[in-house]
């Protein structure tokens, strides 16, 4: 017990010092977590619109798939990941294994799926409001995506915030491809698993704190959006 | 005013303006959904001008033939033919249509309207006079900041007439455009549609209000299971109803 209370204390001083091998880890996580889940929006989001209201052969087969990728195990990711990355697999020469960009890869992965599924559901259901009404006036192809993605803009943005959340939360895929390496590719839900297995109980509660404050912040930006941000734009 | 003077003139497409696309014909017109024939060998012709006024009980098929008519659904077969031969699109860029249940984008009332101007190729000065002239008309001027979310259910009504005559359409599709209005707002929306018309725009309007069709039509389309019973003037359909379904209709009862 005494144990876990000088754990506390310790990772108090390391926050409160700002603990430069702490921050260090921190930084890292939040710059490959951030990095990924951009890269994932821009490619998710309108993806996710255009399989919204685009009318296509295996259409259906095609949401199927995403929905089912969005349960997708993190360590089944990064397993996919590694066998793609290693010197075995096809893109071996590129050398990523163990870097941070591989982790990047990785979440990348994990979350796109979430973004389209999620962004063609928000989207189709705006379509079925507005098709008739955007068709009356005129509106089609790529100017209509454009109007649906404005109108649930608010929505898109709570979307791309639970992607953030589960890419800085997930360790099973990060720790396969980064390794966990010190300086290198050692993030925040890494560092807390290697430390508490080797017993150090101070920085794995110090980077416990700092996510979950993390994770709060997210859920707070989440309903905040939700509350503010149809008020003042309008249902 | 001379009523039956009034409607017949009209009926004879008497055009302030250039029309295009009127008169239509439409000739055993079917949609069907599934197995159901919402619109059962429907043949109708309707001139320029003037307001044509749809009646019928609920579930006649009113909704649907605008629908059709707006190019919004596609016939199952028959042939809805306009004045030229047009392409569908531009057929529909000279109409506009107020909805049952209008659905506003999630910005002000100005920028729904702005929305739609932009879209229909509306520009600079032009486009600004159609703003202030409908927010003028429909009486949202005071409010026209306001977000279209937070509307009560007749303001909703008024922005989307608003929005349907910023664009000047040959023809004007109205679904129950009064519907959820207040006596006063009724009668502000059918002194704006009484101008429509006299601009030579044609109305084509569901309503269940015979009292409206009476002030605002000339003739009267009545609907049955998808069908047209009559196609008759206002006051021939008042004094003569030609089938009891309209009589019954006329008289406020109902009919099994
Ligand atoms: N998409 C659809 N699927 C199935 N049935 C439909 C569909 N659209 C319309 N219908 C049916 O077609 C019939 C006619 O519908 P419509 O909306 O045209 O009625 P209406 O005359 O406008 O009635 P109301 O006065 O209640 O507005 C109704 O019985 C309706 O249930
Ligand atoms: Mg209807």
């Amino acid at each position: 017990m005494e144990e876990i209370f000088e754990g506390f204390a310790t990772a108090a001083v390391l926050i409160a010092r700002f603990d430069s091998a702490l921050f260090e880890i921190v930084e890292l996580s939040l710059r490959v977590s951030l990095t990924a889940v951009l890269i994932s929006a821009v490619i998710g989001l309108p993806l996710g619109a255009a399989i919204a209201v685009a009318r296509f052969r295996g259409r259906n087969f095609l949401i199927v798939c995403v929905n089912a990728l969005m349960g997708l195990p993190p360590v089944v990711v990064g397993l996919l990941v590694y066998l793609n990355l290693s010197n075995a697999g096809p893109f071996g020469w590129l050398q990523l294994l163990y870097t941070p960009t591989a982790m990047i890869i990785a979440q990348i992965v994990l979350v796109t799926p979430i973004i389209v599924a999620l962004a063609r559901q928000f989207v189709e259901d705006a379509n079925a409001d507005y098709d008739e009404e955007l068709r009356s006036i005129g509106v089609r192809g790529a100017a209509k995506l454009i109007t649906l993605i404005v109108e649930v803009r608010h929505s898109l943005l709570t979307v791309v915030l639970a992607a953030f959340g589960r890419a800085i939360a997930e360790v099973g895929a990060v720790i396969i491809v980064g390794g966990n390496i010190n300086h290198i590719t050692r993030v925040m839900t890494t560092a807390i698993a290697l430390e508490t297995s080797k017993g150090e109980l101070a920085l794995a509660l110090a980077l416990g704190v700092i996510l979950m404050m993390i994770a709060f912040a997210v859920n707070a930006m989440a309903s905040l959006i939700k509350k503010i941000g149809p008020k003042s734009y309008g249902r | 005013m001379d009523g039956e003077h009034r409607a017949s003139g009209n009926l004879q497409s008497r055009v302030v303006h250039e029309s295009l696309i009127l008169p239509v014909r439409i000739e055993n017109l079917v949609y069907e959904i599934g197995k159901a024939r919402i619109i059962d060998s429907l043949n109708l012709e309707l001139s320029a001008g003037g307001c044509t006024a749809i009646l019928g009980y609920n579930g006649a098929g009113k909704s649907v033939l605008l629908r059709l008519l707006h190019g919004l659904l596609t016939p199952s077969s028959g042939i809805i033919r306009w004045a030229g031969d047009f392409d569908p699109e531009f057929v529909r860029q000279r109409q506009s249509m107020v909805f049952q249940s209008p659905v506003l984008l999630r910005r002000s009332i100005e920028a729904n309207i702005r929305y739609a101007l932009t879209k229909r190729g509306f520009k600079g000065e032009h486009r600004a006079h159609r703003i202030e002239t409908v927010l003028e008309q429909t009486n949202l001027s005071r409010i026209r900041h306001r977000q279209a979310m937070v509307l009560s259910g007749g303001e909703r009504q008024r922005v989307a007439i608003a929005r349907a005559l910023a664009v000047e359409p040959e023809i004007l599709f109205l679904d129950e455009p009064t519907a959820s209005l207040d006596p006063a707002a009724t009668i502000g929306i059918e002194d704006i549609l009484v101008r429509a018309r006299n601009e030579g725009r044609k109305l084509i309007m569901v309503t269940q209000s015979v009292g409206q069709a009476e002030r605002l039509a000339n003739d009267i389309v009545f609907m049955h299971h998808g069908q047209v019973t009559e196609h008759s003037l206002i006051e021939e359909f008042l004094a003569t109803p030609k089938s009891p379904v309209a009589q019954a209709f006329i008289e406020g009862k109902l009919y099994k």
